[in-house]
């Protein structure tokens, strides 16, 4: 009987994590930044019917990059954490933090359990209610690892070079048209053509609105946006 | 974790919340099942009394007193009847008022949950469905005494107008054409809902059609509450179009009453 091979539990998740980042890396990037009145979540994503950006309950949105059947699992997790805790307990008691530790709860036994992890990355997003308080991003990666970003985060293929674009023109207080134009230049930053609006799923969490925070920027208010 | 995690996280045969619900958390259904004989709860409970629901021009307008009546006595004076479904559609509630609110919130999450796993909306018509499934659900607490009856109307897409469905205690759904009351003072609700109501109302005038009949629902009911202006409690009031759902402002709703208890006093004197 031959001896199986040893491998070494660092080579193993080595192999996992290069094999989720290189899935990752093909994958188009979504950004999150904060504007005045709540967080913009732009996304690169030519389809109009498959979305990336969602809403999970009343402040809260996500935002996934890498297999959609993967990400799309995770969101409509999300939809059913959030609906079964605010019906047992209040609206007010679901939070993105919670949701965020279950998420890195599941990529994180995913990751260590199955041959085959995830190759997602998730933001949950969260504007605060009425009485103040911040807003807050979490970032969630295939292998469970969570970080909570300030002002803006990004995520997929080219991350690394859109972080630093944001990281150069962040400035607090942008109004939604400043905000977006920025996004979509970092967006550009890693392409040597110019994104169309039609390739951009934008959508908002607007603190202005009432209980329901999030929604879908259209078209044609895309357009005139990007114009202003 | 890892295979709870998968059996609730990774099925995808369901996007009901109902369904969700009894599945992870079935003592949180809202369910009164006792074991042993039907009976009457020997205890009073809070019972939500007359709403009711007429077709206008643009849509659909929905109202509902606001008392509610424990055996002899009033337990409260300002319960909501009527609720927000959803953006295009509401639902109000007549019977034990426990039970009743636990429907709505049970409705709602059931829509919001729909819409946002599905991302678009139900139709009018799956909606009313899905509500005729839940008073099933309740059925054996219907047998003991603890009975919701509520009305759900609102604006259907699909045929342009609006659209007021109601139900027996099986969950028997039936469609009405033009308008509807139901509790305590339903059927005087009705009674002068049919006196009242011509095909074409607009928005102003449905609103006082209602409220009309809400007032003489109160005249002949004794758990139903007419507006009270001492307290300043006067009912609420919803008109859903295809654009807005609208919650009647306080004080239109004082105003049109005070106009017709005015009318009523000349009538009287006169």
């Amino acid at each position: 009987m031959p001896l199986p091979y040893y491998v070494s539990p660092e080579q193993i998740m080595k192999d996992k994590a290069e094999y989720a980042r290189k899935g990752i890396a093909r994958g188009r990037s979504i950004i999150a930044v904060e504007y005045r009145d709540g967080i913009l979540l732009v996304a690169e994503n030519p389809s109009t019917l498959l979305h990336k950006t969602s809403e999970i309950y009343d402040r809260i949105a996500f935002a996934g990059v890498g297999k959609f059947n993967e990400f799309e699992n995770l969101r409509i997790a999300g939809v059913r954490h959030a609906d079964l805790r605010g019906y047992a307990y209040s609206r007010g008691d679901v939070t993105a933090k919670a949701l965020a530790n279950a998420y890195s709860q599941a990529l994180g036994s995913i990751f260590t359990q199955d041959i085959n992890p995830f190759e997602v990355e998730v933001l949950v997003v969260e504007v605060p209610d009425r009485n103040g308080g911040k807003n807050e991003i979490y970032h969630i990666l295939y292998d469970g690892t969570i970080e909570d970003e300030v002002h803006y985060a990004a995520m997929g293929g080219q991350a690394e070079e859109i972080r630093q674009v944001l990281t150069e023109n962040f400035q607090e207080g942008m109004t939604l048209a400043q905000a977006l134009q920025l996004g979509v230049r970092a967006l550009t930053v890693t392409q040597n053509k110019a994104l169309n609006p039609s390739d951009l799923e934008v959508a908002v969490l607007d603190q202005t609105r009432e209980r329901r925070k999030f929604r879908r920027i259209g078209a044609e208010e895309l357009k005139q946006l990007l114009e202003r | 974790m890892h295979e709870s995690w998968r059996s609730g996280f990774a099925n995808y045969l369901t996007t009901s919340f109902v369904d969700l619900l009894r599945a992870e958390s079935p003592h949180l259904l809202p369910t009164f099942v006792t074991e042993g004989e039907a009976e009457v709860p020997p205890i009073a409970i809070p019972h939500g009394t007359t709403i009711l629901a007429l077709k206008c021009r643009d849509g659909v307008v929905m109202a509902g007193d606001r008392q509610a009546t424990e055996g002899f006595q009033i337990a409260h004076r300002r319960i909501e009847k009527v609720y927000k479904a959803d953006e295009t559609s509401a639902i109000a509630i007549a019977g034990a008022a426990g039970p009743s609110i636990d429907m709505v919130r049970l409705f709602q999450t059931e829509l919001e949950h729909y819409e946002k796993v599905e991302g678009e909306n139900l139709s009018l018509e799956g909606k009313a469905n899905k509500l005729a499934q839940m008073i099933r659900m309740n059925l054996p607490a219907a047998m003991q005494g603890l009975v919701v009856i509520p009305i759900f109307a609102g604006y259907d897409d699909k045929t342009g107008q609006g659209r007021i469905f109601m139900y027996d205690v099986t969950g028997g759904r039936y469609e009405d054409l033009d308008h509807y009351a139901t509790g305590s003072g339903g059927k005087d609700a009705r009674n002068s809902l049919k006196r009242l109501y011509r095909k074409d109302l607009d928005r102003q005038e449905a609103v006082r059609v209602a409220l009309e009949a809400l007032t003489d629902a109160a005249e002949e009911d004794v758990g139903t509450a007419g507006p009270d202006f001492v307290k300043g409690i006067f009912p609420s009031v919803k008109v859903i179009t295809r654009t807005e759902f609208e919650e009647v402002p306080e004080d239109e709703v004082r105003r049109i009453s005070e106009a017709i208890f005015a009318q009523r006093r000349e009538e009287a004197a006169s």
